[in-house]
């Protein structure tokens, strides 16, 4: 059997796990731990400490491996071992919380060093009546054009189906480039 | 869809370079940061906005006008910082003309050869540009933009494309950033160069920095001369900076700083030092259109 893996990453609190647990086949394999800190607790009760893990059978022989990589820096000794092998990587990022970006980009700088494997941007929290546009976006985060950055609502499945289809079809481009 | 969020995280040079980018048409406001105790998302002290700070307007992506909450900001106090209106002048204009529109007051400025149209719309220019360049030195300021609104009709537009304002901005904040790692420790002293003397002769200084000389002792910590001379850190940094360039004074750096910095560069960090690349996987074009048809047959 053939597996092949993608890797979901971003900020703290963007919405990585929900991202995998929107569209998993199975219970994600969720290594989340209570949050400690008081002010981490205000954004949400639970954080990702090692990995999340979700998967998608396509048949008998293949299968896709979500991994969402822990979303706090203390954790990023985690991030290259989960980087090693992927097919592509998406970056979440939280539209509506501007804090988060710088450390968006920083993510994504970190990851595209790890490997030259396609990624997209998903502007998570569309919904949120504080969520910027995803030009705006673009322009804050300063994605190049040909980089797509896609709007996103985690807890919507097809939603992120949407999202792992664009991240797809950038891979199939990349191998006929 | 506003576009909120603090100066810190994403500051006024990239927000002008958005509101460039897209074209819009809108007002930024800039409020003062009230601690609400908690902390945001990276662990930074959550700043509510206060009351507002600070105001620019654009159309279509082209500054247009600027407004600080502590000035008055109309035409006489405009014209009167540009030097064009004497401060008595400014006191009677104000007496007279109560409640006249900018534009009614420039045109009666004009027939009256006060000032020259010319004269007006540079110095309302100058009174923006300071502002924005001012703003873009703050850095801790919740922020909000909204589309569609413009500044109140009386007032006159000059119309500012922003790149020019992008591009100076950033150069004087680098000149800032530059200054302040010169003299990043405000807690060294200066010292006159060798033959002082020489130095000084025929050289003209302000008052500010005549200031500043005179507590020139290597007793006297920069930090202590700034606060004989109310000064700020950055005008202390700026003047000091100047002296020391001309050869006027020198700074007694402390020996651990040149060590501090070396073991600082030599450690490195996350982020600097991009990682080996990874070998790619090696996946045929066949899988990922099996991949692509699963996800699409999922509801």
């Amino acid at each position: 059997m053939q597996t092949v893996k993608m890797v979901i990453t971003g900020p703290f609190s963007s919405g990585k796990t929900e991202f995998i647990r929107s569209i998993s086949e199975i219970e994600v394999v969720s290594t989340e731990r209570e949050v400690t800190a008081d002010s981490e607790r205000r954004e949400k009760d639970a954080t990702t400490v090692a990995m999340d893990f979700g998967r998608i059978t396509v048949d008998d022989d293949l299968v896709l491996y979500l991994f969402g990589t822990p979303g706090q820096r203390r954790f990023d000794f985690m991030w290259e071992i989960l980087a090693e092998g992927m097919l592509g990587f998406i970056v979440m990022v939280d539209s509506a919380k501007p804090e988060t970006f710088r450390e968006a980009k920083s993510i994504l700088e970190t990851f595209r060093a790890y490997a030259p494997t396609p990624y997209v941007v998903a502007a998570n929290k569309q919904d949120h009546a504080d969520a910027w546009s995803t030009d705006d976006l673009r322009i804050a985060l300063r994605i190049e054009p040909d980089v797509k950055l896609l709007p996103c609502v985690a807890r919507d499945k097809n939603s992120v189906r949407d999202v792992l289809l664009e991240l797809l079809y950038s891979i199939l481009e990349d191998m006929e480039a | 869809m506003p576009i909120q969020g603090n100066l810190r995280d994403f500051s006024t040079t990239q927000l002008l370079n958005l509101i460039n980018l897209s074209g819009r048409t809108g007002i930024l406001r800039i409020f003062e940061g009230i601690p609400t105790g908690e902390k945001d998302a990276m662990q930074k002290p959550k700043l509510a906005p206060g009351s507002e700070r600070a105001s620019i307007f654009f159309r279509q992506g082209k500054l247009v006008y600027a407004a600080l909450n502590d000035q008055i900001g109309d035409l006489i106090a405009v014209l009167n910082k540009a030097g064009k209106l004497t401060d008595a002048q400014a006191r009677v204009m104000r007496e007279r003309v109560k409640g006249a529109s900018d534009k009614a007051l420039a045109l009666r400025l004009i027939s009256a050869n006060y000032v020259t149209k010319n004269d007006v719309v540079n110095s309302i220019q100058q009174y923006i540009l300071d502002i924005v360049y001012n703003i873009m030195t703050w850095n801790q300021e919740p922020f909000r933009f909204d589309d569609g609104a413009q500044p109140r009709e009386e007032r006159i537009l000059v119309p500012i494309d922003l790149e020019h304002v992008i591009i100076e901005g950033a150069r004087r904040l680098q000149r800032i950033e530059e200054i302040t790692q010169h003299i990043e420790n405000l807690d060294m002293c200066l010292k006159f160069p060798e033959n002082p003397k020489e130095k000084f002769e025929g050289v003209q200084l302000s008052v500010e920095e005549w200031r500043v000389v005179s507590y020139v002792s290597p007793k006297n910590t920069i930090r202590q001369i700034a606060k004989q001379n109310n000064m700020t850190e950055m005008e202390i940094r700026r003047i000091v900076y100047g002296l020391e360039q001309a050869g006027l004074v020198e700074i007694v750096r402390p020996q651990t700083d040149g060590k501090a910095a070396q073991a600082a560069t030599a450690k490195g960090g996350r982020g600097t030092t991009p990682g080996k690349p990874r070998q790619q996987p090696q996946v045929q074009r066949d899988v990922v259109t099996r991949l692509i048809d699963r996800l699409k047959s999922m509801q």
